[in-house]
């Protein structure tokens, strides 16, 4: 970078954000990731669309539905979208909290990340170790 | 020199004529879907690996379809508008930019539709 020829003998300027070398820290992190979320989240519409017409039109309707769920691939999506839920609901009262002008220290955004993260992440396996231990013993 | 009237000065709302709306309805149905979500989590969990009719018998309790249908809307209300603002944020071209307004309207209300008329069907 320091290469690059400038004019009338100034400085070259600062090259900023510079998405290689930037230092991310906790609170970019999180918001980013609450944008990321809410895009999938969205997408995921189609899966809720999918659940509900299945089972709309018949055991016959639901079957392949139930089978795509149960499916490694399925799990790992749907393990996706419990995740990206989670995230996004525990991280959307953050910022509510930031709305009402709460927890706008650099260490209270910082630790609230953190909580942010380390919850949905329990809460996700959470479902699913509840999910495969007890539901999955006795289907309803 | 302002050639606001005291009336538009205290609406605040200058040349658009409109402005938190879109910032307020976001913060409201966020606040709605805590609950809905927290109770759409506790539904798929008694449902995993369930059959059809158990389905059924699950939106069929009024309770649950209402929820349902709560959930559904104030999930697509909220989607559109974060989707309008990520759409705000990165696409410039005029074009594309009314496109992927319209396709993103175009979304909710078909899955709205979906989602409402399967409902429908379910609970009827």
């Amino acid at each position: 970078m320091a290469d690059i020829p400038h004019p009338h003998g100034a400085r070259p300027r600062p090259l900023s954000p510079h998405l290689q070398i930037y230092k991310w820290s906790v609170t970019m992190v999180t918001s980013i990731t609450h944008r990321i979320t809410g895009v999938g989240l969205y997408l995921g519409l189609v899966f809720i669309a999918w659940w509900l017409v299945a089972a709309s039109m018949g055991p016959e309707a639901y079957a392949p539905f139930l089978a795509a769920a149960a499916n490694p691939i399925g799990q790992f999506i749907l393990f996706g979208f419990t995740w990206a839920g989670a995230y996004h609901l525990f991280n959307g009262i953050r910022h509510l909290a930031w709305d009402l002008g709460y927890g706008f220290l650099p260490k209270d955004a910082m630790w609230s990340g953190i909580a942010v993260v380390a919850l949905s992440i329990v809460a996700a396996v959470g479902m699913f170790v509840w999910a495969y231990t007890v539901r999955m013993g006795a289907p309803i | 020199m302002r050639s606001q009237t005291p009336l538009q000065r205290v609406q605040g709302l200058g040349a658009a004529h409109s402005g938190t709306q879109h910032f307020w309805r976001e913060r409201i149905t966020s606040v709605a879907l805590i609950p809905l979500t927290i109770w759409f989590g506790f539904a798929a969990l008694a449902l995993v690996g369930a059959r059809e009719v158990d389905v059924l018998t699950f939106f069929q309790h009024p309770w649950n379809a209402g929820l349902m249908g709560l959930f559904i809307i104030t999930l697509l209300v909220h989607s559109v508008i974060g989707m309008q603002s990520v759409i705000d944020d990165y696409v410039q071209q005029p074009a594309l930019k009314v496109l992927s307004l319209l396709l993103n309207r175009g979304f909710a209300w078909l899955m709205g539709a979906i989602c409402l008329v399967a409902l429908l069907r379910i609970v009827s």
